[in-house]
């Protein structure tokens, strides 16, 4: 009995199979078949039940003329942008709380919170708070002394920044969590020596720590915008794209195409270019951050 | 001057930690007042008197269906997806054979997937074998969607089980397959653990699935039921208030009692992006 055995009973392809397959069958037939299919159906003229047209790129071409999808791309952009940019103050808040805070433990696990919370539970929750006559907001505001305050989600001009509250709120812990970690990753002996030649506390952060953890930040780049591009479901919930389509985003508008107008054709066309747009941003920003050596420690 | 300093940042992070659970607060006090309170008094005071009635309520309007929902179909979920991560690892990881880097690269691919982007041929698929409206059709999207996840957190665990362990296994003759359910799957419960229950958050999260492939109140979950349910009491603000409390309350015990477990499985995640 030696290695020989071990190899022989560790590659047993029956056994490979039957372990690997169930797995792989799920993911194959009910995530990567659909994809493809998502690109098949955008080429048809179809309601969903009845017969399917073959009608070439005729919804491409429709999709690149069709300004209400350049809106809800151009809203899905700007989520990309306003997430991205918050990073920032996640990494400011994750720079005192790793910097020997005492109960930082504690209060990172209370950012964390809202993430846990249902998509839904969070939007009823908004919709509340954002309520023009009895909402918390305006209650607050006018007790600070604010005539007239807005209508948050009733007013076009105002309701996607508004529906960018609460998804930034959702998502804030998770960032801080992972900032935090990479921050409690760098070894205390790096920054005691930069103390020890007379670096100050801000150097340290933008000059030590932040170079550090520049993999992480860039990962988190990548989630931020991915996320933002495909978002979904608080938008959905509180404002169904509304009022006017001043809230849609791509996906929203994907799935009514699909699932309220029965055009399943055009919004499968909708949903194929918001993974070709995904999966081309993403690997820009790959592109764009990659340096050429990752900083060792 | 250093203590002024970290007063300040005190007094930071306590202001971010109150804008994070302070709506979650003001949901819970108006959820146990009635309207005329919740409507003139401060969003910040008490309840006058405690309306667990408003509770009884929405309870009694049929709420409990959906839990029950909930809970068995996150349950039988997260049962299928860990038995069947697990031993897609086990092969990926421990056995050898070729193709085991691409197949764990088709995993991690489907963890960057927009979902959105499946959901018309999935609806097509599940309409043309009579799975629309069947609440297997969830059951067996959840799984699949949460494979990927599930085998990135089980990865590293079981990478840096020792080799020993199966050596000796062989050596007494055992079969594989007793060798992964006796030794191996008992050993990992510290990372299943883990997966479960982010499965379980995932799980009893989710939404656009079965808002689009349900369409019975007999098997709605609670995100999708509650979003109907509140319909109904649309000036009712207390009874809307318990319901998302209710609907959110399991989750928010379970971080209570295992939320190291929560944070790291939240943080691998993020590990690869």
């Amino acid at each position: 009995m030696g290695l020989k055995e071990m190899n022989k009973v560790m590659s047993n392809k029956w056994v490979i199979t039957l372990y690997v397959l169930p797995a792989l069958l799920l993911i194959a037939i009910l995530v990567f078949i659909p994809l493809i299919l998502t690109g098949y159906y955008g080429l048809m003229d179809w309601d969903g039940v009845g017969e399917m047209y073959f009608i070439g790129l005729e919804n491409y071409v429709t999709a690149l003329q069709d300004m209400k999808f350049w809106d809800s791309a151009w809203h899905s952009f700007l989520l990309a942008i306003f997430s991205t940019l918050s990073l920032a103050i996640y990494l400011a808040i994750s720079l005192i709380l790793a910097s020997k805070i005492r109960g930082a433990n504690l209060l990172r696990k209370i950012y964390l919170i809202p993430m846990l919370l249902s998509s839904v539970a969070i939007a009823q929750l908004w919709i509340k708070v954002f309520n023009p006559t009895n909402g918390m907001l305006n209650h607050i505001l006018i007790a600070l002394g604010v005539e007239n305050p807005p209508a948050w989600l009733a007013d076009t001009s105002i309701v996607l920044f508004a529906i960018f509250v609460p998804i930034l709120w959702q998502y804030a812990g998770f960032y801080i969590l992972i900032y935090y970690a990479a921050l409690k990753n760098i070894p205390e002996s790096i920054i005691e020596a930069a103390r020890i030649d007379g670096a100050s506390p801000l150097q340290i952060a933008y000059r030590i720590k932040l170079p550090l953890i520049m993999g992480v930040i860039k990962v988190t780049i990548v989630l931020a915008v991915v996320g933002s591009l495909k978002y979904f479901d608080l938008i959905y919930v509180m404002t169904g794209g509304g009022p006017n389509g001043a809230s849609e985003v791509m996906a929203s508008y994907m799935y009514k195409l699909a699932f309220s107008s029965k055009d399943f054709g055009y919004g499968s066309a909708i949903g194929f270019l918001l993974l070709v747009i995904t999966l081309i941003v993403t690997v820009i920003i790959r592109k764009v951050t990659a340096s050429k050596e990752e900083i060792q420690y | 001057m250093k203590r002024i300093g970290y007063f300040v940042l005190y007094i930071c992070l306590g202001g971010v930690a109150l804008f994070q659970v302070f709506p979650i607060i003001w949901l819970f006090l108006f959820s146990l007042k009635d309207n005329r309170e919740i409507f003139s008094g401060s969003p910040f005071a008490l309840p006058s008197e405690f309306r667990w009635e408003n509770y009884v309520k929405v309870w009694e309007g049929g709420i409990g269906t959906y839990f029950w929902n909930s809970i068995w179909i996150t349950s039988v979920a997260i049962i299928i997806t860990v038995l069947f991560a697990s031993m897609a690892t086990f092969a990926i990881t421990r056995m050898k054979w070729k193709l085991s880097k691409p197949v764990l690269g088709l995993f991690m691919v489907g963890l960057m997937i927009p979902i959105h982007s499946a959901i018309i041929p999935l609806f097509s698929m599940f309409l043309n074998i009579n799975l629309i409206d069947n609440p297997w059709s969830i059951v067996i999207t959840y799984t699949a969607y949460n494979l990927p996840i599930t085998i990135m957190i089980l990865l590293g665990f079981y990478y840096t089980l020792p080799r020993e362990i199966e050596e000796a296994a062989i050596i007494d003759g055992c079969s594989i397959n007793r060798m992964f359910f006796k030794i191996i799957l008992p050993m990992t419960a510290p990372v299943l653990s883990t997966t479960v229950i982010i499965n379980m958050i995932y799980n009893w999260n989710e939404f656009v699935f079965v808002n689009t492939f349900i369409s019975s109140d007999a098997y709605k979950t609670l995100t999708v039921g509650i979003q109907n349910f509140i319909g109904q009491y649309m000036t009712d603000w207390g009874a809307i208030g318990a319901t998302l409390i209710i609907s959110v309350l399991p989750i928010l015990l379970a971080f209570l009692f295992f939320s190291n477990k929560v944070v790291e499985g939240i943080s691998a995640s993020a590990v690869k992006g």
